[in-house]
């Protein structure tokens, strides 16, 4: 089972998110599970969300404790809530930032996980550049299907199709497209540094 | 043959005259082959005036809809002395449900006939007082707001009758009831605005909103077929005596409901979509100790402890009502038929003048008819 | 046909396909969103005919289903929580009348004080008012479940609540197999109501029934709902005919064959129980599950067969019963009577508290230890709770206003926390 938390902001697509995980899954004909953390209904508060990924039917409920991914939305998360909570050791890191992990003061975490599975992608700027709002989470799906390979970029802009028609949906697509790039292009740099 | 003195006022417009009438005219309780929705055996007490209403509004509605119709009833007097299991009373499709919910149920029954297709079939939600102006309100309000297809009829004696008389939001100011005892500083119920259903009905804007009284059938019939002419949202609110809960006679049912019409206590108009559209004027004003006196629920405001400011809050209610709605007739004197002038110092004491000529009952029995449509 | 859905999409899609006639709901979280998915397929169109009506309450709501139900109508609605104690009074009339309601509860707390999360106790609250109850495990179950609920409830002429876990459910995107119109339709015969409200044939529905025949009315609505526990069976052998697959029942076991420890649940947290218990019996524990999805009528003999060889039954529960403890535990209790097993009840989940596979690993192994108490509270803040029963006993003193005033107000100052 691959388990992956979101956390961001309400207003953020936080829980969408979560769900497109779970079609993307779906795509690609596996089980999946998606829930967010229940709050009342409102902007700006922080929110958690759970994708779960498995081959066969997931029955447990409980929310994610031992995620192998996270995806962090908000950056001004970071050093409010704690993000990081439980992620096993080999666990995937998917920040929405410009900046690098240790310009954001999270340096300490390259020594506890593996360093290439940490990244960070300008998530809201590409959302910009292809969307035409700050909406991130899209992009940051594209990103993390780079990241961890646990879906392919195909299955997620299927996914995101489904919950955004015509060019909207286009817009997304690209912009999830685009963070993949970003994230493999990445990856090959930290392969070959 | 020897001279009968009819007192018009006490017979209603057409009894007289409803063999005279085409068909079409007479009213529905005339007719022997009338529906009796309500038909007798019930348990009510003797005088019941809302066993009386309740028969006269279903058998005009029973008449219009060809007898396609459903009611559905509140907790309350009419619901348990007409249906003392295994009997019934009822021979339409009749359902009692709860205390507070008479119209939503009758927004339940609508909606099951309209998604059936079924659109002859007409419903009729009904309670009285407390089942409507109190813990129905919500549920009233919620049916007006959507404009559902019911009728809902509102029998209101002004108190929770069928628990032993205490006081609901219909109870007049000064009446004695079992929780507004006739003891202490402000013996009575305490004199609050009223929560006035007929005009709350208004302010919702729904196709027809219509008053009566028992005392005036014909009155009666005509605002209920006026109703069912309406798709949508209607209310009836009528007086209806209670013999026992107001201490008065049984004989006194239709009496004092006339009273009450005719003191202005209770005024009868209708109005569409939240403008009045007619009244019924007041034919010969009486105060309102003419009403009060009869009915023992008032007796603590005369005798040995009188409470003058009482009556006289009574009076500017009734006051208020006769200017609010226009109750009484301003054509001049000269211009009335014979027998109805009044004297403009007369404070409405004098009695009905008895008929001496039939020519006189006729130009009356023609007036009021004016007067009622 | 396959789809990755919401659990409150798929209730709805398949409350449509039962050809609901009136549907008059409130919205109440976490039950919002069934009820907006309905309110767009009668709006679309695409269920008709089907009349949705905007209520102003959820007492407004059952009261509509009710009239609407009498007049042969197949009604529903859903509430949970608060709105399901609003309407509680026509709850108990409508059952009482024998109407053919089928109603959604997105399990959720009750309050005071205010909680949306889910527990049992607002379904739990009800279980006496003469409904069926339905408790489902999984979203598949939930939409299955409701199919099932419409023809028990027409059959039987007894209304029928499908519970589901609020948000935990209802907001979860989980697999589901939707069904086909043409197998729903296959298995749930158009309404025909055992009597009506119909101008052709008028009756008088709800009279006024006196202590000479009150105690029989209340046997005959007892042992109505007898009768299903015969037909839910049934009724599930013959859902998986049509549909393929199983769902409903009374109860269900899970590896309950050699069982020394038996946990008792309901609703969704099943399924992490079953989690827990696959890992225990990997390392070779004997523990087993039963699943109860009819809590009413209640399956006494099943369960009684599933838990007689046991040694041990722990009940988890999502409800307190205030000044006792445990419902269904004394539900099962009764059902135990006369076999000798130790009986524990561990009341976990309240107003939403997530329950964890390490929680309940611990405490099934505390039970496989006898080393529980008969009531258990799961990740209960003891030292919270003890720190707040001295508070408020150090503020309420016995004794009279003078002697309060006698009392050194710093020694008591000095006391508190």
């Amino acid at each position: 089972m691959f388990q992956i938390r979101i956390h961001g902001r309400g207003g953020q697509g936080v829980v969408t998110a979560a769900e497109m995980l779970s079609l993307a899954a779906f795509a690609e004909g596996r089980h999946a599970q998606a829930f967010p953390s229940f709050g009342s209904e409102r902007m700006g508060a922080p929110v958690v969300a759970f994708a779960r990924i498995a081959d066969k039917e997931i029955r447990v409920r409980e929310p994610i404790m031992a995620p192998d991914g996270l995806i962090i939305q908000d950056p001004t998360l970071l050093h409010q809530v704690d993000v990081f909570s439980g992620l096993v050791p080999d666990g995937y890191i998917l920040i929405n930032s410009s900046r690098t992990f240790g310009e954001l003061g999270l340096s300490d975490l390259c020594e506890h996980f593996r360093v290439e599975r940490l990244l960070t992608v300008p998530a809201t700027e590409i959302a910009r550049e292809y969307v035409g709002r700050p909406m991130a989470n899209a992009a940051l799906l594209g990103g993390f299907a780079g990241l961890s390979g646990a879906l392919s970029i195909d299955s997620v802009s299927a996914a995101i199709r489904e919950k955004f028609a015509g060019k909207v949906g286009d817009g997304n697509v690209n912009a999830a497209e685009a963070a993949y790039r970003y994230v493999q292009q990445q990856m090959e740099e930290m392969a070959h540094a | 043959m020897p001279y009968q003195p009819i007192k018009f006022y006490q017979t209603g417009s057409f009894v007289v005259g409803n063999r005279l009438l085409d068909v079409e005219a007479r009213s529905t309780q005339s007719d022997p082959k009338r529906a009796n929705t309500l038909t007798s055996g019930h348990r009510a007490c003797q005088g019941c005036g809302e066993a009386l209403g309740a028969r006269y509004a279903l058998d005009t509605v029973s008449r219009v809809t060809g007898g396609k119709m459903i009611a559905s009833n509140a907790t309350g007097c009419l619901e348990v002395f007409s249906t003392p299991f295994p009997e019934t009373s009822w021979q339409i499709p009749w359902i009692h449900s709860l205390f507070g919910n008479a119209p939503a149920v009758a927004t339940g029954i609508a909606a099951a006939m309209r998604v059936k297709g079924r659109d002859d079939v007409r419903v009729v939600g009904q309670g009285g007082d407390g089942g409507t102006v109190d813990i129905g309100f919500g549920c009233l309000s919620g049916m007006f707001e959507r404009n559902d297809d019911v009728l809902y009829i509102c029998y209101d004696n002004e108190a929770y009758m069928n628990t032993g008389v205490q006081r609901s939001g219909a109870t007049p100011g000064g009446a004695r009831t079992a929780t507004t005892q006739p003891v202490g500083p402000h013996p009575g119920n305490e004199f609050g605005q009223g929560k006035n259903l007929p005009r709350i009905a208004m302010a919702h804007e729904i196709p027809y909103v219509g008053t009566a009284t028992v005392a005036d059938l014909r009155d009666l019939e005509y605002k209920v077929e006026k109703a069912m002419t309406f798709r949508g949202a209607r209310y009836l609110h009528i007086l209806v005596t209670c013999p026992l809960g107001w201490g008065s006679a049984s004989r006194d049912s239709i009496r004092i409901a006339r009273l009450a019409v005719e003191t202005g206590i209770f005024p009868v108009f209708e109005a569409e979509r939240g403008e009045v559209t007619g009244v019924t004027k007041i034919r010969r004003r009486v105060p309102v100790e003419e009403y009060l006196k009869l009915q023992r629920r008032y007796a603590h405001l005369f005798g040995k402890k009188p409470q003058p400011e009482i009556l006289h809050n009574i009076q500017a209610a009734a006051d208020r009502n006769i200017t609010r709605y226009g109750l009484l007739d301003d054509t001049p004197d000269d211009l009335k038929p014979p027998g109805e002038a009044k004297d403009a110092a007369t404070s409405g004491h004098d009695e009905a003048q008895p008929e001496d000529s039939e020519t006189d009952a006729m130009a009356l029995t023609s007036e009021s008819f004016e007067g009622a449509r | 046909m396959l789809s990755q859905i919401e659990g409150s999409k798929a209730v709805a899609d398949a409350v449509a396909q039962c050809r609901p006639e009136v549907i008059c709901a409130y919205p109440i979280s976490p039950q919002t969103h069934i009820v907006e998915g309905l309110s767009k397929l009668v709006k679309t169109g695409d269920l008709t005919p089907c009349e949705y009506i905007n209520v102003e309450s959820e007492f407004a709501a059952m009261s509509v289903a009710i009239g609407s139900s009498a007049a042969g109508a197949r009604t529903y609605t859903a509430t949970a929580s608060q709105g399901l104690l609003y309407m509680v009074e026509a709850v108990y009339n409508a059952s009482g009348l024998g109407l053919p309601i089928v109603m959604t509860v997105a399990n959720r707390a009750i309050g005071s004080p205010i909680n949306i999360w889910n527990d049992h106790s607002d379904t739990m609250s009800q279980r006496d008012s003469g409904w069926i109850q339905l408790y489902a495990e999984t979203n598949q179950e939930a939409a299955d479940l409701h199919i099932q609920a419409f023809k028990l409830a027409e059959e039987l002429s007894l209304p029928v609540m499908v519970c589901m876990d609020g948000f935990i459910l209802t907001h979860a995107y989980e697999r589901i197999d939707q069904p086909t119109q043409e197998q729903v339709d296959a298995y749930l015969p158009p309404f025909t109501p055992r009597q009506t409200l119909d101008p052709d044939n008028p009756v008088s529905i709800g009279a006024m029934v006196g202590p000479e025949a009150f105690s029989e009315v209340r046997y005959l609505a007892h042992a109505k709902q007898m009768l299903a526990l015969e037909r839910i069976p049934e009724l599930a052998v013959e859902f998986n005919e049509i549909f393929g697959r199983e769902s409903g029942g009374l109860i269900h076991t899970y590896r309950a064959d050699d069982a020394e420890t038996m946990i008792v649940a309901l609703g969704s947290v099943l399924g992490t129980i079953k989690d827990t218990v696959d890992e225990m019996r990997d390392e070779g524990h004997k523990i087993g599950v039963l699943g109860i999805t009819s809590f009413r009528p209640f399956p006494q003999q099943q369960v009684r067969e599933a838990l007689v060889n046991a040694q041990r039954v722990l009940v988890l529960e999502k409800a307190l019963a205030v000044g006792i403890g445990g419902i269904v535990s004394a539900n099962v209790r009764t059902s135990l009577s006369g076999v000798q097993l130790r009986g524990y009840t561990a009341i976990a989940g309240l107003g939403g508290r997530a329950i964890t596979r390490e929680s309940l690993r611990s405490l099934f192994e505390n039970a496989e230890a006898d080393a529980l108490e008969p009531l258990t509270f799961v990740d209960m803040d003891w030292e919270l709770v003890q720190r707040e029963l001295q508070r408020d006993q150090l503020i309420r003193r016995p004794g009279t206003a003078y002697e309060h005033q006698e009392l050194n107000p710093g020694l008591v100052a000095a006391q508190l926390p």
